[in-house]
């Protein structure tokens, strides 16, 4: 049944090639930890990746219910992590996943640091891996104020007072970040929200598209 | 290799495919089952809510009664104010919803001046009988729904809708 569907599609648009470009790629002996029980340090990348696919679908999922706005948002999440099945679950994963993901990544970046992999012709890969860490981070401190409780409101007033003590422009920037010059509140939350969902996942997107793509042009670095 | 053996590709292939379909099922059943919940949570029964309508002063008139009571709608709560057209029939107190069974607009007790004694929807000119009962050739598909009905000290008390019983 399935077979018959492909086969019907690809006769007529022969996409075949296309997932063949994208599934059929040498993996080399050193990053094969079959081969080398060690090359597992190979495997960080795929996981930042994997555990980022959780966070979108589980974030996804989690503004069904959720509401950016200080009346209700805290209430919001009190409800569905304690009235709707698996709610607990689902912001679970979010919550640990957020974690998770930066660890994930650090260790990749690790790797890639000592096996010297940064190293010419792929520079370019390492500044957009660097992009990324920085828009992760961002992820995680937008993400960090959205439960509205009070150490998300902490949390973020001390993130901001930092933003605050760059020379010359840290005022704007702290408004700029807040919504407003005095209060952390109302649109502060709304900016967070909107930054966290919307700009901050595009500019991954992209991010992320370009290291693939280029890590797919140059392949993996060889062996130490 | 005999054709009813296992090749060693289809094996990878089976289990890599079960694995992995096993991990993304583990990922994807407490996402959808959290998105579906809407569907599966139990609603408790509505209870009576006390009205200001005096159980003598109703008559064989259809008549407007609201009724107030606080509405929890997940995270949020409110008072929420409903209507009943209310009348005698004999003994029996019937209180007719005023949802319109066409497409949810309110209808009103005589409203169109060319059709007396019938309720009338002003969204698109259905109409209803005296009982709820719906109009042939108007736009709604069935009667009115009935709220169930008692006695509190002389007061009226409405209770959850259900469907015409009158009908």
């Amino acid at each position: 049944m399935l077979n018959k569907i492909y086969d019907w599609v690809d006769e007529r648009l022969d996409i075949t090639p296309i997932w063949r470009d994208i599934a059929d790629h040498e993996v080399p002996e050193h990053v094969n930890p079959a081969h080398h029980f060690s090359a597992f340090v190979y495997c960080f990348g795929g996981l930042t990746f994997f555990i980022t696919v959780i966070q979108i679908l589980s974030g996804m999922f989690l503004t069904m219910y959720y509401v950016p706005d200080i009346e209700n948002a805290w209430e919001s999440v009190y409800y569905l992590q304690n009235e709707v099945a698996f709610g607990e679950i689902v912001r679970g994963m979010h919550h640990w996943g957020a974690s998770l993901v930066i660890v994930m990544m650090f260790l990749h970046t690790l790797r890639v640091f000592f096996t010297g992999s940064y190293k010419k012709p792929r520079e370019l890969n390492w500044m957009v891996g660097v992009l990324i860490f920085a828009v992760m981070l961002g992820l995680g401190f937008t993400g960090y104020l959205l439960p509205w409780d009070m150490k998300a409101l902490f949390a973020t007033k001390v993130g901001i007072e930092i933003a605050a003590s760059v020379p010359f422009v840290g005022g704007i920037i702290k408004t700029l970040l807040a919504g407003d010059e005095t209060i952390i509140g109302a649109q502060t939350l709304t900016r967070f929200f909107a930054i966290h969902v919307f700009f901050l996942p595009a500019a991954l997107f992209a991010l992320l598209a370009a290291h693939f793509i280029m890590i797919r042009r140059q392949g993996i670095s060889g062996p130490l | 290799m005999s054709n009813n053996k296992v090749s060693r590709r289809q094996f990878l292939s089976y289990t890599l495919t079960g694995v992995g379909g096993f991990m993304a099922a583990g990922m994807l059943m407490p996402m959808v089952r959290f998105a579906v919940d809407p569907v599966l949570q139990k609603k408790e029964g509505g209870d009576f809510v006390l009205t200001e309508k005096k159980i003598a002063d109703i008559t064989e008139v259809p008549e407007r009664v609201d009724f107030t009571f606080e509405q929890v709608d997940a995270w949020y709560k409110s008072d929420i104010t409903n209507a009943a057209w209310v009348y005698k029939e004999g003994d029996e107190i019937i209180a007719l919803s005023p949802v319109c069974k066409h497409l949810g607009c309110t209808v009103n007790w005589e409203a169109d001046p060319a059709h007396k004694n019938q309720f009338f929807c002003p969204c698109h000119a259905g109409r209803y009988e005296k009982n709820g009962k719906n109009v042939p050739k108007t736009p709604p598909l069935g009667p009115l729904d009935q709220y169930e009905v008692r006695e509190n000290d002389g007061f009226l008390e409405i209770g959850k809708a259900i469907p015409n019983t009158l009908v």
